[in-house]
């Protein structure tokens, strides 16, 4: 079973608020399911061969990629928070 | 002639024949929607003024007599995938005022054929589940039995195809979510190779994974809407450059592989009963069966709970209370952060990211990501092998028929056996496709025929003899 602490730390580190009765139930639910994932224990040993493995990564060029007029504007309207063109953010420092 | 039941190819006959307009067509749809979705709950919202001036384009498009298959022919789309200037929500409270600024790559394409948009269809949250019951907006109802879900995550879409709301609907398949709906709605469903159609435009859940694809009424029309949504395409780098040709497949002489570990446990014996009974009938028609061994089966369903959930934590870190979707004032700007992600998602993709949060974390990684990432490797393997000896592999898309709505809502684990059969395939990359076949009752029971990388055409073409025979 993991802690509570260890489950807030998680949470933390997911930028996650989590309710006290929410922590709760992910410290249960969490545990029955890393127990499961141990069934991973008892894979062979296997050789993998190369051919086996996913395709190679791809490359492409560097370009930029004309866009229709006003998308720019319709990407900064949904922002919840702006101001003219501008997408506000609080301030970090 | 009721006009929501016809398939997309007696559809594009009676708009060629001029028997109806695509207008006639789409506003028939729209009505049968406002009769029967309220109970049902398939659509999360409908697009009527959209698709009534995308009919009277198609209308136009079918008068000049240049015009396809799909043209004017009403379909409905998953809530996932963007179009543009309507809303899609993921079926998220964080993405629940969210306008699409453009259109996903199959969208541009269906648009391209003259296709009529009716509406987006309800899913779990960020397509996470197998039953629609993860939707913050409601659960989709099985139009055979409506205390039953109708699957997931494109329960909706499913349920719509089923309930003749939409003549065909797009889907999106990351662990069997395709599948299991069509399967549990007695529609065909299509999960295409993992790279045959384009991502742009889905939003994301597990990307090594997320596949659109089609669902329909019948074989013939799922080939006809995945030739049309399917190709490279420069806005999705793991997109492949294929195009789709039909293959002639008989049943006489091909070789069918049957996993011996989807008939070990945990199986419905009902369900058993007609996977193997369509499979003796496939093999009446000359099929020769062999059983195969596929050893690394017992060890997908982990491999792909810690695969999946660790590429949630990523793609879902960008709902963040600032760039789009819901936002939620904190003290400072980790405050936004940890307030708008713990009110906008829901139990379920909580509980995915942090799974994947965890299994990624420092200390974790080499137990559980390092290593499902080597169980994959062996998946496929399995399956590469499997396919030296056999051309496709058929076997049940889901151990039971559509369970009662509430039944697995409060056990993780329970609700993630659902795919035990449908999960092992995708993490090898495969197509798959799920094809009713019989009822225990009224409840549907789908067939899955897997086939190698790209080869939708031999499952396409195998799946179309098993449609006459069953």
């Amino acid at each position: 079973m993991i802690s509570k602490e260890e489950v807030k730390h998680i949470a933390k580190l997911a930028r996650l608020e989590l309710t006290e009765k929410e922590v709760e139930k992910m410290q249960k639910n969490l545990s029955a399911i890393l127990d499961y994932f141990n069934l991973l224990k008892n894979v062979p040993a296997i050789k993998i061969e190369k051919s086996a493995s996913g395709k190679a990564s791809a490359w492409r060029e560097d370009e930029t990629r004309p866009k229709e007029a006003g998308l720019a504007e319709k990407l900064i309207a949904a922002a919840p928070d702006k101001k003219d063109d501008y997408i506000k953010v609080k301030a970090i420092l | 002639m009721n006009l929501t039941e016809l398939t997309i190819t007696q559809a594009h006959n009676g708009l060629k024949n001029k028997e109806f307009s695509s207008v006639d067509l789409t506003k028939t749809y729209l009505g049968k929607i406002k009769k029967t979705d309220k109970e049902l709950n398939a659509f999360l919202s409908v697009t009527e003024e959209l698709a009534l001036s995308q009919a009277e384009a198609a209308d136009k498009k079918i008068n000049s007599g240049n015009f396809g298959e799909l043209t004017g022919i009403p379909c409905a789309i998953k809530d996932a995938i963007l179009v543009e200037g309507q809303k899609c929500t993921a079926a998220s409270k964080i993405l629940e005022n969210y306008v699409a600024p453009y259109d996903a790559t199959v969208i541009q394409k269906l648009k391209k054929e003259g296709a009529v948009i009716l509406g987006k269809t309800n899913t779990d949250e960020f397509t996470m589940g197998s039953s629609t019951e993860n939707s913050a907006f409601g659960v989709t109802k099985n139009p055979y039995d409506k205390t039953r879900v109708a699957g997931g995550s494109s329960g909706g879409s499913a349920a719509a195809v089923a309930a003749d709301e939409a003549c065909y609907a797009l889907g999106s398949d990351t662990g069997g979510s395709i599948r299991q709906p069509a399967s549990l709605c007695g529609v065909v469903g299509l999960c295409p190779t993992y790279g045959s159609v384009s991502r742009y435009g889905l939003i994301a859940h597990a990307s090594s994974l997320d596949q659109i694809g089609p669902l329909t009424k019948n074989v013939e029309d799922a080939k006809i809407v995945f030739e049309a949504i399917s190709g490279k395409d420069k806005m999705d780098a793991t997109s492949t450059d294929y195009k789709f040709e039909e293959a002639k497949v008989e049943l006489k002489g091909l070789k069918i592989g049957v996993p011996k570990e989807y008939f070990a446990k945990g199986i419905d014996k009902e369900v058993e009963k007609i996977i193997k009974n369509s499979i003796k009938k496939a093999q009446d028609q000359g099929a020769k069966i062999e059983e195969i061994s596929l050893p690394s089966s017992e060890y997908a369903l982990a491999c792909y709970y810690i695969i999946g959930p660790a590429e949630i934590s990523a793609n879902l870190a960008r709902f963040d209370g600032i760039k789009y979707g819901l936002s939620v004032d904190g003290k400072d700007l980790l405050g936004v952060y940890l307030k708008s992600k713990g009110h906008g998602f829901g139990a379920e993709v909580k509980r995915r990211i942090m799974i994947g949060t965890y299994v990624l974390s420092s200390g974790y990684y080499d137990a559980y990501y390092k290593k499902a990432q080597e169980v994959r490797q062996f998946i496929r393997q399995d399956f590469a092998k499997a396919f030296e000896k056999v051309d496709l592999i058929f076997c049940p898309v889901s151990p039971f028929p559509a369970f009662k709505i509430g039944e697995k809502a409060d056990d993780p684990i329970s609700m993630y056996l659902a795919d035990i059969y449908t999960i092992p395939m995708k993490l090898a990359g495969l197509p798959g496709l799920s094809l009713p076949v019989g009822k225990i009752g009224e409840l549907p029971v789908g067939l899955q025929i897997i086939g190698n990388h790209f080869q939708e055409n031999k499952i396409l073409s195998v799946a179309s003899h098993i449609e006459k025979i069953r």
